[in-house]
């Protein structure tokens, strides 16, 4: 025993030398980088089995445990990973039906999902239906439109969320659709609906200049873009109509898109926007390279998609 | 020991020794990975799943009643028996309630030929049946017409030549498709008096081009699932046997 502790410190030792050179070298001599991977989903809508074989579309695809499996091989390839979901967790399947959401949510929370944004369905059994399944998710709720103060949700959601990771900070916040017109008043209760582009101005305001943070992430269940109606806000007019928003993640349209978006926001900036369809067939991945290099960064941000 | 220290120092050293460098966003990559089969199964969370799943198959396959026969949406021409068992079960179901919060009776059940999801095949019937049937989360909503959109009702289902599953009406159409006959409750149909439809809330958002729901009195929500009304009906036989009969017919 001891001597297989000696050796495993050791070696330990040597490792850690190995990496102290690095690190040190690294410093005197190379700029730093850094890779924040950004991991995320919408409308699962209770899909916590695969697809059979005999699905007429979606046939072998998704399945949580295998998102398992895609989550922990992207994590351990870069540490620095957000793992996100857009909303419309509920409703779907039977084990919607049965368990009211308990296993949707224990589910994201062993997947260890950072953060999620609420939608629609997930008012389906009404606000206290939501809020009883709330002591199985290990991770934060973000709506910064839906005002709840009046509701049993009150202080259970944050407006935002910031997380630091190998030192840049990202600010997540969230927001929600317009319920009046696609689920009863009395699933909803007292949910006040707050102007998404407005809210998302005092946000980034806040992530900005407050938090100051490198990366500001909206988790969106607004719809990605109703093309016929002018007049109702989505992911595409949000970002159009804001600023330093770096990427917008939606739900809620079940929006299949081949790659994200860029969208000019209002200062002329670029603004990605991503969905990826839903019931947990696609995870979508967005890496944000950042570098100490003045050169490299002068020439602006380049965006492979 | 000694190493913790030394890695602490290392970190410190390394991290606030670059803190001054600004670090700026250089590249963004965006992909989507397609999750497939070949990506394998995560043991632990299937093994998580395993119990609550077992409890719902276990449950779904309960032996509610029993089918004498296989029931397709395709046996019969303006109605069917499945049809009939739907809109039946759909009127028996929640009439008591509608009555208990109203005090008023249904008169009338529509529902449409394509939210027959699947067949009833002869054996034994659970509520996996009633998932296979109706898969959607299609609630029951009952809605007052005047008796001159229940003639819309007749007009659509003259002209639409499908076995939309009704209950509570006889419609019967001449060889060249018009009315001959559209009675509720055995009555003619009176202009002004009121009529409370059962439908479902797709069809009263006008699913199927069903548009003279939204010319409504008042609507009723009940909070009660089609699927739930089928499986309570299953429940409540031993024998599933529906037949075609003359509620929607044409002569030749």
């Amino acid at each position: 025993m001891k001597r297989r502790d000696f050796i495993q410190q050791a070696t330990a030792g040597t490792a850690l030398v190995t990496l102290g050179s690095m690190g040190l070298q690294s410093f005197t001599t190379l700029d730093k980088t850094s890779k924040i991977t950004i991991l995320h989903t919408n409308d699962v809508h209770s899909h916590i089995d695969a697809f059979g074989p005999e699905d007429g579309r979606n046939a072998n695809k998704g399945g949580v445990a295998r998102r398992a499996n895609l989550v922990d091989a992207i994590r351990k390839e870069n540490p620095n990973t957000l793992l996100l979901d857009a909303g419309d967790i509920f409703q779907g399947t039977p084990y919607f039906n049965y368990y009211g959401g308990e296993l949707e949510f224990k589910l994201m929370s062993k997947l260890k999902y950072d953060a999620a944004t609420i939608g629609n369905h997930d008012f389906d059994n009404s606000i206290d239906g939501l809020y009883a399944q709330l002591p199985h998710a290990e991770f934060p709720f973000i709506t910064a439109n839906y005002d709840f103060s009046n509701t049993i949700m009150d202080t259970h959601t944050k407006p935002y969320k910031t997380f630091i990771k190998d030192g840049i900070k990202i600010g997540v916040f969230g927001l929600g659709i317009e319920l009046t017109g696609l689920v009863d008043k009395s699933m909803f209760k007292e949910t006040k609906y707050l102007d998404p582009v407005e809210t998302s101005q005092e946000m980034t305001r806040i992530l900005k200049e407050d938090e100051h943070c490198d990366l500001i992430i909206c988790l969106s269940h607004l719809g990605y873009h109703y093309k016929n109606n002018p007049d109702k806000i989505d992911d595409l007019k949000l970002a159009g109509a804001t600023k330093d928003i770096d990427l917008i993640i939606g739900g809620h349209t079940h929006t299949f898109l081949k790659k994200p978006t860029v969208v000019k926001n209002i200062d002329g900036k670029n603004t990605l926007v991503n969905q990826v369809g839903c019931y947990g067939i696609n995870l979508g991945k967005i890496d944000f390279y950042f570098d100490s290099d003045k050169n490299k960064s002068a020439n602006g941000t380049s965006i492979i998609v | 020991m000694r190493i913790t220290y030394l890695f602490i120092l290392l970190n410190i050293f390394v991290f606030s020794g670059c803190k001054d460098q600004k670090l700026h966003l250089t590249k963004i990559e965006g992909k989507q990975i397609t999750i497939t089969d070949s990506l394998g199964g995560n043991s632990e969370i299937e093994a998580y799943i395993k119990p609550f799943k077992d409890r719902i198959e276990k449950d779904l396959d309960s032996v509610l009643a029993y089918s004498a026969d296989t029931y397709t949406k395709k046996d019969g021409e303006y109605n069917t028996a499945i049809g009939n068992f739907m809109a039946d079960a759909v009127y028996s179901e929640s009439n008591p309630i509608f009555k208990s919060r109203t005090g008023k009776d249904i008169d009338m059940v529509l529902l449409n030929h394509g939210g027959i999801r699947s067949i009833l095949s002869k054996g034994n019937v659970s509520k996996r049946t009633a998932f296979g049937l109706m898969p959607f989360e299609n609630s029951i909503v009952v809605v007052a017409l005047k008796g001159e959109q229940v003639d819309s009702i007749m007009l659509y289902l003259s002209r639409g030549k499908r076995a939309h599953p009704v209950s509570g009406i006889k419609l019967t159409l001449d060889k060249d498709s018009n009315i001959l006959e559209a009675k509720v409750n055995g009555k003619n149909i009176e202009k002004d008096k009121t009529y409370y439809v059962a439908t479902n809330d797709y069809l009263y958002s006008g699913g199927d081009n069903m548009t003279f729901f939204k010319t409504n009195d008042s609507l009723y929500v009940l909070d009660y699932k089609i699927r739930n009304a089928l499986i309570d009906k299953f429940m409540k036989l031993d024998t599933i046997n529906p037949v075609i009969d003359d509620r929607f017919t044409q002569i030749k």
